[in-house]
C-alpha cells in the first residue's frame, strides 16, 4: 500500500509492510533460532560442576583408605562402597538409623506446620480486612532478616529448663512456624484469588472459615506445595541448632556426618561414603520433586 | 446465612401483630445473627494469624529479648541464672583479637563466595535465557548442588581441599604448579570455604536471575538488535540494568545467610575449632565456642547480639543502597500507584536510551522518529 502512496506519506507508513517480516524475525528470536556450541559447551561444564563432587564422593567412598593417597588413583569407582556404607551404617558411634527417622520424622513434621500455620495466616494477610493488619505484615517481613543465632542462648536454657535439651522435640518446637512462609503465602494468595469470589463465597452465606476451606485452600495448593518442599529440604540440611540441642545418641543426619567426621578422619571413604548415604534420601525427592523446587524458586524469589 | 433464615417468620408475623412484642423480638434476632456474623469477619483474621504469632512470640521474639538481658549478666550455668555486669560482656569481646579475627575471616569468606558466585549466577542464566533445548533438564541441574547439605559439602570439599593427598593439589601438581596449603593459610582457607558456599548456592541464585530475566520484555532486545548492538552490548546494556532490584535482592538475602556462615567452616577440619591459629574462624563459629566450648552463655549473647548489629547495618547500607537503584528502575512497589508508573516510564526511556546509545549510527528512521518525538519533552525534564 504504501508502495503506490506519495512520498510525504510514504516515509511515515513504511514501518507496516515490514511489520510481519519482522514479526516473523521476532517469532524466530523467541523460538526458532537455536543458541550455538558455546552455550552448550558453558551449560555441560557447569552441569559437571554440579555433578563432580557427588562423583567424587562415590570414587572415595568406594574406594579405601588409601585411596586418596594414591598417586596414580583411577577415575573409575572400585568395589568398596556398600562395604564402606555397611561400616556406616553399623557404627555404634554415628546412630545412623535413628539419625535418618529423626531427619524425615522432624522435616516432615515442620514442613506441614509451616504449610498449615503459614497458609492460615497468608490468608488472613491477603484476603482479610483487619486492623493493624498491614504492620503485622511488616513485622513479620522484618523478621526475617533476624539471624537464628539471635535466639540460640536463651532457648538453649529454654530448653535445659523443661529437660528437652537433647530431644528431637527441641529441633522441631522453634521451627514450626516461618516468617518466610506468611510471606511467601501472603504474596502468593494476593493474587492468585479474585477479592469477587471471597465476595461470592460470603454473600452466597459462607462463614470465614468455610471461606478459607473452600476458596482459599484449593487456591494455595501450588505454593504451598513448594513452600512444603523448601521448608522440608531446608529443616532436613539444618545443622547449626541440632548440632547445639541434639545429643550424640540421638542425632539428625548432619549431626550424624559430623561424628562421622571426627570418628573417621583417618579413613576418609567411610565418610564420604556416609555423606553419599545421608544425600540419598533428597536426591531422591530431587528426582520427583526438582521440577517443582525449579518452578518454586523462579515463581518467588526464595532464599531458605 | 443467618438473615436469610430468619427472614421468613418476620414477614409471617407482620399480618398478625404489626407493633407487638414479636416484632420486635425479630429484629433482635436479625441483629443477633448480623452480630455473629459481623464478629465473625472481625474476629476470624486474628484467629488465623494467632497460631503463628503465639508461637513465633514464645521462640521468635522472646528468645531475641531475652539474649538482650542475657548479654549484660553473668551467667551461671549452676544456679541457671544471671548477675547484672553492664556491658562488660560487650567490652570483654570487643576486646578479644578473635573476634576480630573471625570478624575478619567472616566478611572476607563472605565476599569471595558472593561476588563471584554473583557473576557466575548471572552468565549461567544468560545461557538458560537463550532458546536452549530441555530447559528443565538443564535448571534442574544447575538446582542439584542445592538438595546436598552442607555438612555434606563442607566434607566433600575439604577433602578435595586436603593439603596433602586432596583432589586440588594433585591437579595442581600435575600442572606444574606448587601445592597451595588450603588448611594452613587463612586466605587459601577462605578460598576452599567460599567454594563450598558458591558450589552449593550458584545454581539457586541463576533461577532466580532467570525468572527476572525472562521478565524483561522482549522488544527491547528486538528494538536494540534491530538498532544493531551486538549481543554482548545487549546483555551489558538491557539485561545488566533491567536485574539489578534482583540482584540487590540476592544480595541482601546472601548478606544475611553469609554473615552467618558455620556449618562449612564447622566442617572444615575434624576439630571444628576454625584452625590452629583460627585461620578460619567465623563469629558464628566463635559464638559456638563461647557458648558452648566455654559454656559462657553471657559472651556467647553478647557475641549474637554483636552480628545481629552487623547484619543490620549492612542491611540499612543495601536498603538505602536498594532505594535509590528503585527509584531508578522503577520495578518494586514499595513506592504508589503513580510514582511506579512514572518510574516505569522513566526506565524504559531508559533503557531505550541506553539500547540505542549502543547504536551504528542510523536507525530506521520511522522506527526511532515518533518514539522520539514522545520522549524529549519528559527526557528534558
Amino acid at each position: 500500500m504504501s508502495v503506490l502512496n506519495p512520498a510525504p506519506l510514504a516515509v511515515v507508513d513504511e514501518g507496516i509492510p515490514n511489520a510481519p517480516k519482522r514479526e516473523q524475525q521476532r517469532r524466530r528470536r523467541m523460538q526458532g533460532s537455536r543458541p550455538g556450541w558455546f552455550v552448550y559447551t558453558s551449560l555441560v561444564i557447569v552441569l559437571g560442576a554440579a555433578i563432580f563432587p557427588f562423583y567424587w564422593s562415590f570414587l572415595i567412598g568406594s574406594g579405601d583408605a588409601s585411596t586418596i593417597r594414591d598417586p596414580n588413583m583411577s577415575w573409575i569407582p572400585g568395589g568398596n562402597f556398600l562395604e564402606n556404607a555397611a561400616s556406616v551404617v553399623n557404627d555404634p558411634a554415628v546412630n545412623f538409623w535413628p539419625a535418618l527417622w529423626n531427619s524425615i520424622y522432624s522435616s516432615g513434621l515442620i514442613a506441614l506446620s509451616v504449610v498449615f500455620f503459614s497458609t492460615l495466616a497468608g490468608w488472613a494477610f491477603a484476603k482479610l480486612r483487619f486492623r493493624g493488619s498491614r504492620w503485622l505484615l511488616v513485622f513479620v517481613v522484618a523478621t526475617m532478616a533476624v539471624p537464628t543465632q539471635l535466639g540460640v542462648v536463651p532457648l538453649y536454657i529454654l530448653f535445659s529448663d523443661l529437660g528437652w535439651t537433647g530431644s528431637i522435640g527441641a529441633i522441631i518446637i522453634p521451627a514450626l512456624t516461618s516468617a518466610f512462609g506468611v510471606f511467601w503465602m501472603t504474596q502468593y494468595l494476593q493474587q492468585a484469588v479474585p477479592d469477587e469470589l471471597i465476595e461470592a463465597a460470603r454473600v452466597d452465606g459462607a462463614s470465614s472459615f468455610r471461606t478459607f476451606l473452600t476458596v482459599g485452600l484449593p487456591a494455595a495448593r501450588p505454593a504451598a506445595a513448594m513452600l512444603g518442599l523448601f521448608t522440608f529440604v531446608s529443616a532436613w540440611n539444618n545443622f547449626f541448632w541440632p548440632f547445639i540441642v541434639l545429643d550424640r545418641s540421638d542425632p539428625t543426619l548432619p549431626v550424624a556426618l559430623s561424628l562421622l567426621q571426627s570418628n573417621y578422619f583417618v579413613d576418609y571413604s567411610i565418610v564420604l561414603a556416609g555423606v553419599l548415604l545421608s544425600t540419598i534420601p533428597l536426591l531422591i525427592l530431587f528426582v520427583f520433586a526438582g521440577k517443582q523446587l525449579v518452578s518454586g524458586i523462579m515463581a518467588g524469589a526464595v532464599k531458605g | 446465612m443467618t438473615t436469610t433464615a430468619t427472614a421468613p417468620p418476620s414477614s409471617a408475623e407482620r399480618p398478625d401483630a404489626p407493633a407487638g412484642p414479636p416484632s420486635q423480638r425479630t429484629p433482635k434476632r436479625i441483629a443477633f445473627g448480623h452480630r455473629l456474623s459481623r464478629w465473625d469477619l472481625k474476629l476470624s483474621p486474628y484467629l488465623y494469624i494467632s497460631p503463628f504469632f503465639i508461637l513465633f512470640l514464645v521462640v521468635g521474639l522472646f528468645p531475641i529479648a531475652y539474649t538482650a538481658v542475657i548479654s549484660f549478666m553473668d551467667w551461671d550455668l549452676v544456679r541457671n541464672s544471671g548477675t547484672f555486669i553492664g556491658f562488660d560482656q560487650y567490652v570483654y569481646v570487643l576486646t578479644q583479637p578473635k573476634f576480630w579475627i573471625a570478624l575478619r575471616n567472616t566478611f572476607s569468606i563472605f565476599l569471595l563466595s558472593s561476588i563471584p558466585q554473583l557473576i557466575l549466577a548471572i552468565f549461567i542464566a544468560a545461557m538458560l535465557d537463550q532458546n536452549i533445548r530441555a530447559k528443565t533438564f538443564w535448571r534442574m541441574g544447575v538446582l542439584l548442588p542445592y538438595v546436598m547439605a552442607p555438612v555434606a559439602v563442607a566434607l566433600i570439599f575439604s577433602n578435595m581441599f586436603g593439603d596433602k593427598y586432596g583432589l586440588v593439589n594433585t591437579t595442581l601438581a600435575d600442572l606444574g604448579i606448587s601445592p597451595v596449603m588450603w588448611h594452613s593459610d587463612a586466605f587459601a582457607s577462605h578460598i576452599a570455604i567460599a567454594t563450598m558456599v558458591n558450589f552449593r548456592w550458584t545454581g539457586y541464585n541463576t533461577l532466580i536471575l532467570l525468572a527476572a530475566m525472562q521478565a524483561i520484555p522482549r522488544d527491547y532486545y528486538e528494538a536494540a538488535a534491530i538498532d544493531g548492538a551486538s549481543k554482548f552490548r545487549q546483555f551489558t546494556a538491557i539485561t545488566v540494568p533491567s536485574l539489578r532490584p534482583t540482584l540487590i535482592f540476592v544480595i541482601i538475602t546472601s548478606t544475611i545467610g553469609g554473615l552467618q556462615i558455620f556449618d562449612e567452616p564447622r566442617m572444615y577440619d575434624q576439630y571444628g575449632t576454625g584452625g590452629a591459629d583460627s585461620q578460619w574462624l567465623t563469629i558464628t563459629l566463635y559464638l559456638y565456642d563461647i557458648g558452648w566450648g566455654q559454656w559462657n552463655f553471657g559472651r556467647a549473647a553478647a557475641l549474637a547480639w554483636i552480628l545481629f548489629l552487623i547484619i543490620l547495618a549492612i542491611g540499612i547500607i543495601n536498603l538505602l543502597v536498594t532505594r535509590r537503584v528503585v527509584r531508578d528502575e522503577g520495578a518494586r512497589s514499595s513506592l504508589g500507584r503513580r510514582e511506579q508508573r512514572a518510574a516505569a516510564r522513566a526506565a524504559r526511556r531508559d533503557l531505550r536510551r541506553a539500547a540505542s546509545s549502543g547504536t551504528l549510527a542510523d536507525a530506521p528512521e520511522p522506527e526511532s522518529a515518533p518514539e522520539s518525538a514522545t520522549d524529549t519533552p519528559e527526557a528534558q525534564r
